[in-house]
This record gives structure tokens, sequence and C-alpha cells, in this order.
């Protein structure tokens, strides 16, 4: 177990490796309880939220979800996060879920809480819903053994409100991981049921360890780790959740507007390892025997049998094919800029 | 699993056992340590003649999930590396006082294991972790 945001995780129950090819070839699942979970209503949820996101969310009809990123006004990441659109009751009023990081929870309520309109509620339940993660390419078969509602005709970042074992539970085809999955927030009580009985469904409990070593698989963002308030979503790769074209104003415009116009200085991207040497967090990285960059996040991929790496270069040298170098423990090894994500899952 | 301590090996505070023959000592980590690593992934070794000293890094072990110097017990030399390691160091796990050693060192003197932990001592403090 580890302490992480003031919660007790597991690392892992039985090993990463054999958690990580569980959810590669089977199905996993994470009890992700940690994470900071808002209900937002009001009568003009979206028109406060397209203030504080670069992501066009007037797209989403009732049932979609966007991933995207709080700004600063720098431009910087306060956190990245999941806007789910439920849709107007017959009030007139929208409903919408966010799922946030753990560490960030507060910050986001209170920088939320500063810049929606007054008539708008955010409730906080991160502590009285519990969520889990059904992740892996048999992860829908197995969780539709104990819901209602058709899950295969949810699209990817579709969601629902629905049953599981009979109790309400909201469903939604996200997660991180790489895979095909959902994530479901329900009651804490009723969702040691949905565990036990996903337990006896041969679906493998999987701690925070494979949960870092899929999602970098997937090459997808850490945050505090390969984003914060000082990367912008254009140097992290996220420049396609930046619709700049088709919004109006939010905070963090200007500097995007900037960096669209001049192009960005430097670029996260994906580094191979050479060797077996695994180039880890805050690792340096060099080209001719002069720091360029800083390796954010680097594992052994499970997946791929080789060591993986996220790290910050000069636009000079972000090319796919670049030879670079990481310096580990004070001496250095090749690794070359390769294409993002590092596994991408059959369809 | 009830992980075992062998009584014929000298344990460092720091998870590394010494095996002495001699005057060679056969170097690896204990059960409690592959344990705690989890799934091991990346080894690096010295080469053969290189110099080890008592309480200095010799090399490095790397699970999914940590980075951890090895310690050397002793003061030698390198006479023997057990290179087929380096390539699956996976395997560490099936046999960490058997295949699993990871280097041989021509001891310059003894003593140098006097202050270590023996089995029980060593187990002692492991379990209160």
């Amino acid at each position: 177990m580890t302490e992480f945001s003031g919660w007790e995780m597991p690392v892992q129950f039985v090993g990463i490796t054999h958690e990580h090819h569980a959810v590669r070839t089977g199905a996993g699942m994470f009890d992700i309880s940690h994470m900071g979970k808002f209900r937002l209503s009001g009568p003009a949820v979206l028109e406060s939220l397209q203030r504080l996101v670069p992501s066009d969310l007037s797209r989403l009809q009732p049932g979609q979800a966007q991933y995207t990123v709080l700004l600063n006004p720098t431009g910087g990441i306060i956190d990245d996060l999941i806007f789910y659109y439920q849709g107007v009751d017959s009030a007139g009023v929208q409903q919408w879920v966010a799922i946030v990081n753990a560490a960030t929870t507060q910050k986001d309520k209170a920088w939320m809480v500063e810049h929606l309109a007054a008539d708008i509620t955010l409730q906080d339940c991160s502590t009285d819903a519990a969520l889990i993660a059904v992740q892996g390419p048999q992860a829908v078969a197995k969780l539709q053994t104990l819901v209602q509602e058709d899950l295969t005709e949810v699209p990817v970042f579709g969601h629902l409100q629905g049953q599981v074992l009979g109790q309400p539970a909201f469903l939604a085809r996200t997660g991180y991981t790489g895979e095909d999955g959902f994530e479901v927030m329900l009651a804490p009580e009723v969702a040691i049921a949905v565990w036990r009985s996903l337990l006896e469904l041969g679906v493998v409990p999987c701690g925070l360890g494979c949960r870092d070593t899929l999602r970098l698989d997937a090459a997808m963002a850490l945050y505090g780790q390969d984003i914060d308030e000082t990367t912008t979503p254009l140097e992290a790769g996220l420049g396609w959740l930046v619709h700049l074209a088709d919004k109006g104003d939010f905070i963090g415009r200007s500097r995007l507007d900037e960096q669209k116009a001049t192009g960005v200085e430097r670029r996260l991207v994906g580094l191979q390892m050479q060797g077996r040497n695994i180039a880890r967090h805050g690792y340096p990285v060099l080209a001719e025997g002069q720091v360029i960059g800083e390796v954010t996040s680097g594992t052994l991929s499970p997946t791929l049998g080789v060591a993986i790496a996220l790290a910050y270069v000069p636009v000079a040298y972000s090319k796919v094919g670049q030879t670079v170098d990481v310096e580990i423990r004070g001496k250095t090894y090749p690794a070359t800029i390769v294409k993002k994500p590092f596994y991408r899952r059959q369809k | 699993m009830e992980l075992e301590y062998p009584d014929d090996l000298k344990y460092l505070e720091s998870h590394e056992y010494a095996r002495l023959d001699g005057e060679i000592a056969t170097i690896g980590i204990s059960a409690f340590a592959v344990d705690q690593l989890g799934d091991i992934v990346f080894l690096e070794l010295p080469d053969l003649s290189d110099a080890v000293e008592k309480g200095e890094k010799f090399g490095t072990i790397e699970s999914v999930k940590a980075v951890e110097d090895l310690n050397s017990p002793v003061t030698g030399t390198v006479i023997e590396v057990n290179t087929p390691l380096i390539d699956a160091p996976e395997q560490i796990v099936d046999d960490p006082y058997g295949d699993g050693w990871l280097i041989k060192v021509r001891v310059d003197d003894a003593s140098d294991l006097d202050d270590t932990l023996n089995a029980s001592e060593y187990q002692a403090q492991v379990e209160g972790e």
C-alpha cells in the first residue's frame, strides 16, 4: 500500500506485470474512488465552462463527454479532467459531471467555484461516491452481466445513468489504460458488492503500479508529472483538444493563440531507449553533450518489452526518428524519438 | 508465501547477502528485497576485475516501480559476474540465493563480514519493517 494524495492505495495486488497483462488481454479493475467527482447544475453551465477550457464543449450532446484541461491565465494546465454532459431537465437545468485528479480536487473546486456563474451549483461527491474502472478487451462483457442497459450501445466517451446490481450508477465508457472499458460511479456499499461480483467473474484486481505502466503505454499524461501549471496543452501534445477556431475567449487563450502563431518552443515526445536502461522521471535528456530537456515519465513497458518514456525536448529535436541521449546515473544512453502512443489497441 | 533466510549467509541492512567460501564471497539480494521490489526488469553489474568496496554501490537493480542501489558487503575484486541474469533479470525471483546470485568477489579481508547481520538478526529486522 502507498499514500497517494491523502488516500491509502494499493500499488499492486499480485504483481504489476501480471496486472498489466490482465488489462491488455482480459479484464482488470481499479478502485479509483480517490478521484475528485463533481456534479454541476444550473441554467447555463456550458456557457461558464466554455470560459475555463480550450475545448469547444458546445459540441457535446447529452450522453457525450470531453477530455480537456482547466487553464490558468498563462495557458498552464491547472488539471486535466473529463466533463460529462448529461442533458437538460424539464426545468431547463443543465446537468454535468466532472471527474478530476485526486491531488487537485480542492484546487479545481476552488477554481471552478470562483469562475462559474453564481447560479451554478457545484456538488462535491468526491468522498460520497465510489469509482471503479473496469478495463480490458473483456471488460464490457464482464460488466454487462451486472448491468441492465446494453453497454455495447454506449460509444467511446459515451455515458449513461443506469443500474448496476439493481442500484443506480453512472457508467462512462472512458479509462486511463488504452483499453476498452467503463468507469462506474456508484454508492460505496454498492461498489463493494460490484467489486466482489466482478472478482467472481474473473476480473483481476489492479493497483496503481500497473495503472501507471498502462497509461504510459498509451502515452496518456499524468498530471503533476507530464503536465502541470507550467506546461500548455500545445506543448504537451494535447493540441487535439484545443479548438481555437470554434470558440470565443477563455482563460489562457492569448497564450495559446500566440503559441499557435509562432509555434511552441518545446514538445512532449515519446522516447524509446535503444538498450535495456530505463529512463525515469527527472532524468536529463541531452543532444551533442548538452542538456536539452527532461524525462517526465518512464518505465519498462510490459506490453512492448522495451523502455519507454515521455520527455520535453526543444522542437528542433522533436521529430520522430531523432536520436537523443538520456543521462542515467551519470552515464548517457541513446534513445529514439518515436510516435505516440507507444501502444494502440486493435479495434 | 513464507520468505527464507538461509543460515549460512551474512546480510546487510540494505538487503544484500554474502556467502563466504574461503576467500570468495558470492553476493546477491535477499528474498525479502526481491519480494519488495516486485517485477525486476533491469540489472546493472560491475565488470570482471572491477574493485568493489564494503558499503559502497557496486550496481543497480530496477523493478517496474523502483530503482535501488546494490551495496557491497565486502571489499575486494570481482572475479565472476552472473551475466545471463543481466539479460533476464526477472529470473532473480526464482532463486535469489542460488541461480539468482549477482557477483563473486575475491575478498581482501574476511573480517569485513563481522559487523553484518546473521540470518535471525536480518529476519528480525525485515519482519519489523
